[in-house]
């Protein structure tokens, strides 16, 4: 269905943020050319087809490469660019993408944004001079309505969950998709590494509560598929009301 | 801060644009944040007045997605978006019409209820449809909401 990423940046507008608009919007055209698994010559597309080796890509791909690397070890492999059976590096590269855009916006000046890439945020400042961006956390089991709510200023928020139709996210270490929550929510610094969290963290199931309180930065809230939920003790959110949590 | 849609805010610059990281099937380039194809229908309901708080029934642009054609029509009283009405939704083959019967509704009660809520953005809501969101915002456009 491809992934729509929305741009909202309450600072005054001059031509310095236009042009960083233009800017954020090339860079993600170009890292669909580059990564995108549905394009036959992309890099990934030839890589994956041994067209190519890695030492024969840009500076950026091997970037990327290695950290996917490196989130497939800091999750002890329950996120994994290799899942599938072949490379997909996608589900680091979206989160990577619209932080990247973030930052490209804030260098030039776009202190207070909210993007939203297919349902992950990465949220800059603040929504309004001392309001708080307010970010609600869609239901996985009950359409239009949402299970949380959370207020931050600096934060990125990821959701990985049953929703959105064709992202089975699958256990890698069975091969099968996982289905011990509905939908897992993390929260940290960045986009990358929070998004790449909520993707292990779903994929983990039952074990993510505690595995996301072992994390340093990271908070969680969780859906369960019998609709109870859970939240690490950080969390900066609160449950919507007549919500069951466990 | 008002809001006029999913991930549209009335002071803010919004762009949509889709990546296809992760599209229904392969070979199709990205529609980018380009121009919709397509009619432009002129506005239905009242014109709007200076500075922007329309009132009436704006009807969007027609999209061409890879799922066929989307147009939905918005209801705005005072600058507030009250209702969105489908006019034109995928129907090429069943999955297609399956898909628009399941998220339609969810697109709709997430702009409307992400208006009341005072809720900036949504987390979670990756269903959302590109075209739906472009035709959306091009009926808050003319309402000038």
């Amino acid at each position: 269905m491809g992934t729509v990423v929305s741009f909202d940046i309450r600072d005054k507008r001059g031509p310095a943020i236009e042009a960083a608009l233009s800017e954020a919007v090339s860079w993600l055209h170009h890292v669909d050319e580059v990564y995108s698994t549905y394009r036959p010559d992309s890099a990934i597309s030839r890589l994956a087809r041994h067209e190519i080796e890695v030492a024969d890509c840009s500076a950026e791909v091997r970037e990327v490469l290695a950290l996917c690397r490196s989130a497939a070890r800091n999750t002890a492999g329950w996120f994994s660019h290799l899942a599938t059976g072949f490379l997909d590096p996608s589900g680091l590269v979206k989160g990577w993408a619209v932080e990247g855009a973030s930052q490209i916006l804030y260098e030039a000046g776009a202190r207070n944004t909210c993007l939203n890439g297919g349902g992950d945020l990465r949220l800059r400042g603040e929504a309004a001079p001392g309001t708080p961006w307010r970010i609600g956390i869609a239901h996985p089991l009950r359409p239009g309505e949402l299970c949380a709510t959370v207020e931050a200023g600096d934060l990125a928020v990821a959701t990985s969950g049953t929703a959105e139709r064709s992202a089975h996210i699958v256990n890698p270490h069975l091969g099968i998709p996982a289905n011990g929550l509905a939908s897992v929510t993390v929260t940290g610094a960045g986009l990358t590494m929070t998004d790449v969290y909520a993707t292990a963290a779903f994929a983990r199931g039952e074990s993510a509560r505690d595995w996301l309180e072992s994390l340093d930065g990271y908070e969680g809230f969780a859906v369960l598929p019998d609709g109870r939920s859970w939240r690490t003790d950080g969390f900066p959110g609160e449950t919507v009301p007549e919500h069951g949590s466990v | 801060m008002r809001r006029a849609a999913i991930a549209a805010a009335s002071t803010s610059a919004l762009v949509v644009l889709l990546l296809t990281l992760k599209p229904h099937q392969p070979g199709i380039p990205a529609l980018g944040a380009a121009p919709p194809a397509g009619t432009s229908p002129a506005p239905t309901g009242t014109a709007t007045p200076p500075g922007g708080r329309g009132t009436g029934t704006y009807t969007g642009d027609a999209v061409q997605t890879q799922y066929g054609t989307v147009q939905v029509a918005a209801t705005v009283k005072a600058g507030e978006l009250t209702a969105v009405k489908m006019l034109q939704v995928p129907s090429g083959n069943g999955r297609d019409q399956e898909i628009a019967a399941y998220a339609v509704p969810r697109l709709t009660q997430e702009a409307l209820g992400s208006h009341s809520a005072h809720i900036d953005s949504v987390s979670g809501a990756s269903y959302t449809s590109q075209g739906y969101i472009q035709s959306l915002q091009s009926a808050l456009d003319r309402a000038g909401v």
